[in-house]
């Protein structure tokens, strides 16, 4: 089936093309900080987590996200989003493999990483976070799989894959729900001390998630024969109201519990992220730009009328997802460690080299995600030929 | 290629020890016939003669003995230089710039009392507490966060209570850090072997390299040959250090008779550095 990613228009050349000299370039700045160490990166002693494991937070969440195209089609029957759920499975296999890029990036002994396994300790978050993120991985990959080369062999997927499937539906909630724990169970880290973390997290995901698919839809029917339909987008675009209804309702439960209860410990890293403390304030723009664009989107999504229309869905879908990828690719891993401990400000602000070994890393997972919808797409269009 | 490492200074220890005519442990090596006694021919790890024990180390500062941060500074001096802590503030060394601030390695340092017990935010501060530097430091907790959250068991809590680091198991992925409450925990955002001075290093103590996290270690090498922390030692008795499980211990005494705080005690960290304010 591989063999359908080399047959390609001159146009999706130049665009792999395109993707791998930015891989290049970002493998190179790796080179140099593998070389010189974390310290080309903007974090320091007081924000010991950056840009790396924010972007690691975030697409965890897009990869959670297949989750929502799983369900309506394997469990309620819902046979329209049968057309599209692998492009939903294809997104997660890209997603979890720019998270687990990562976190190679952000180690400070990358080459002994392998230490995770050979000292295997369950009581570590991290080390359930490693499971359950491979093994994510993996599901996707064998489901996708087998699912797309039956139906160009226009036949019923094998029986054996079914367990896989129902398997990956907790599976999804669980790499998201780790993903919280590794941030809430800190006892001195009064931003993230909440039990709301992880359903915030995944409903972020599940607004996050479906509205790139639902870019990503428009963009194929665009670019290619196959179209991923009508029906499909507008369920698609059901959810992403939900869930991004869900996730500021989540935001607004923490402002209150956060500020009438009244700790400083808690209250804090909200008034630095949205009002800025003792004169630093370097996200406050982009927390309110970040609010103001997920607020904008429900109102975009929640009237039946401006949804139905698939221009300003497009917007709302742009509106969201960077509206929770500022939420959680900026301010969720910084806001937890400023103040600090002992109640510090020192501020964190990503360097050229980091923003380049990240772009790196975003281009290599689109270029795996080009290749995946690249089969996707094209086996689609012979199946309907 | 690390458990190669470890085997190897076992067995390199044991030989030594042979070697030295150890009675008992040629007689484990002697007795092969009997499955149970075989089973007791495993390498064992042996205590100096000199070795100070607890059951958990804990210190306690006087506080009402320091007067100002100039009577710090040796205490500073004295942990740092014997765990060739670099030094990235030093003016002098060619790589000095000031943007090396946010990859200074610490072990001890000064806070504020606001600082160092930032749960209060005193507006009405005894004069005395108000301008007087606190000694902080790594608080060997009885439950550490920090091991809790390690995934490579490369911080762990020893038999007497330190939590410990070991630099060539970390791989760096500053979980720890996130997980301690007192900020105790540094990384090397760099090679830290051009900020520590030649003429100063201590050939003792291992130098780290780039990429893992180091942390104060109760001075668990000098506890290894009967020798109390560097701290302590340089602090002219206003540092107390000893069994916190030993009624009879100096710091059990202290306690006793002294009014007490930790930091951020209600975490349940259960941190063993006491301060007398």
């Amino acid at each position: 089936m591989l063999e359908i990613a080399f047959k390609g228009t001159k146009r999706y050349y130049g665009w792999m093309i395109a993707l791998a000299s930015v891989i290049g370039v970002g493998f190179l700045c790796y080179l140099w900080q593998l070389k010189f160490g974390l310290g080309v990166t903007g974090m320091s002693r007081d924000v010991s987590w950056g840009f790396y494991i924010a972007q690691f937070t975030f697409l965890v969440g897009v990869a959670a996200s297949a989750v929502m195209l799983v369900i309506p089609y394997y469990l309620h029957n819902y046979k329209a989003f049968g057309k599209i759920t692998i492009l939903g499975e294809f997104l997660a296999v890209a997603s979890v493999s720019m998270c687990l890029m990562f976190i190679i990036a952000d180690l400070g002994q990358p080459m002994r990483a392998f230490n995770v396994i050979l000292n295997p300790t369950p009581g570590s978050i991290l080390f359930w976070d490693m499971i359950v993120l491979n093994g994510y991985l993996l599901l996707n990959i064998v489901i996708g799989w087998n699912v797309l080369e039956a139906e160009r062999n226009q036949v019923a997927p094998p029986a054996w894959i079914k367990p896989f499937i129902y398997l990956s539906v907790p599976w999804a909630v669980s790499i998201h729900t780790v993903t919280a724990f590794l941030y809430c169970g800190l006892p001195g880290r009064g931003f993230w001390l909440t039990a709301i973390l992880a359903p915030r997290f995944l409903s972020s995901a599940f607004a996050a998630g479906p509205s790139f698919l639902i870019l990503l839809c428009l963009l194929i029917r665009k670019i290619s024969k196959f179209d991923p339909g009508k029906e499909q987008i507008q369920s698609l675009a059901k959810i992403v109201t939900y869930a991004i209804i869900l996730n500021v309702f989540f935001f607004a439960c923490e402002v209150f519990t956060v500020f009438y209860s009244n700790i400083p410990e808690h209250k804090d890293h909200f008034i630095y992220l949205f009002a800025g403390l003792h004169g630093h304030g370097v996200l406050v723009p982009w927390m309110w730009t970040s609010l103001t664009l997920m607020l904008l989107a429900i109102i975009l999504l929640v009237i039946p009328a401006s949804r139905k229309q698939e221009g300003v869905l497009a917007v709302a879908c742009v509106f969201v997802f960077v509206g929770t990828w500022i939420d959680k690719g900026l301010g969720m891993i910084s806001g937890g460690f400023v103040p600090n401990p002992m109640h510090h400000v020192s501020e964190y602000v990503p360097t050229i080299p980091e923003i380049i070994i990240t772009l790196g890393v975003y281009a290599t997972g689109f270029f795996i995600l080009s290749v995946l919808f690249k089969l996707a797409v094209t086996i689609k269009e012979e199946v309907s030929a | 290629m690390e458990n190669s490492r470890r085997r190897f200074l076992k067995i390199a220890g044991i030989s030594a020890l042979g070697v030295a005519g150890a009675k008992p442990v040629l007689d484990v090596f002697a007795s092969g016939d009997s499955h149970g006694e075989a089973a007791k021919a495993q390498p064992e790890i042996r205590k100096g003669e000199k070795a100070l024990t607890a059951k958990q180390w804990a210190m306690v500062i006087d506080t009402r003995k320091f007067k100002s941060g100039a009577d710090l500074e040796p205490i500073i001096e004295a942990c740092h230089k014997i765990h060739n802590v670099p030094d990235f503030m030093d003016k002098e060394n060619p790589e000095f710039k000031e943007d090396n601030r946010r990859h200074v390695i610490k072990w001890i340092w000064e806070e504020e009392y606001n600082h160092a017990f930032p749960t209060g935010g005193e507006p009405f501060l005894n004069e005395r507490i108000k301008h007087l530097p606190f000694l902080v430091l790594c608080n060997h907790c009885e439950d550490p966060p920090c091991v809790r959250a390690c995934p490579t068991k490369a911080t762990f809590k020893r038999e007497d209570g330190i939590v410990v680091m070991d630099f060539h198991r970390c791989i760096g992925c500053r979980f720890c850090m996130a997980a301690c409450p007192y900020g105790s925990r540094s990384f090397n955002f760099r090679d830290p072997r051009p900020f520590i001075k030649a003429e100063e290093r201590n050939p003792e103590f291992p130098t780290r390299m780039k990429g893992v996290v180091e942390k104060c270690n109760f001075c668990a090498e000098r506890l290894a040959v009967g020798q109390m922390p560097a701290c302590v030692e340089a602090s002219n008795g206003a540092i107390a250090f000893g069994d916190l499980y030993d009624p009879e211990s100096e710091v059990r005494k202290l306690l006793a008779s002294n009014f007490t705080i930790r930091r951020k005690d209600g975490l349940g960290t259960g941190p063993t550095v006491y301060y007398i304010v």
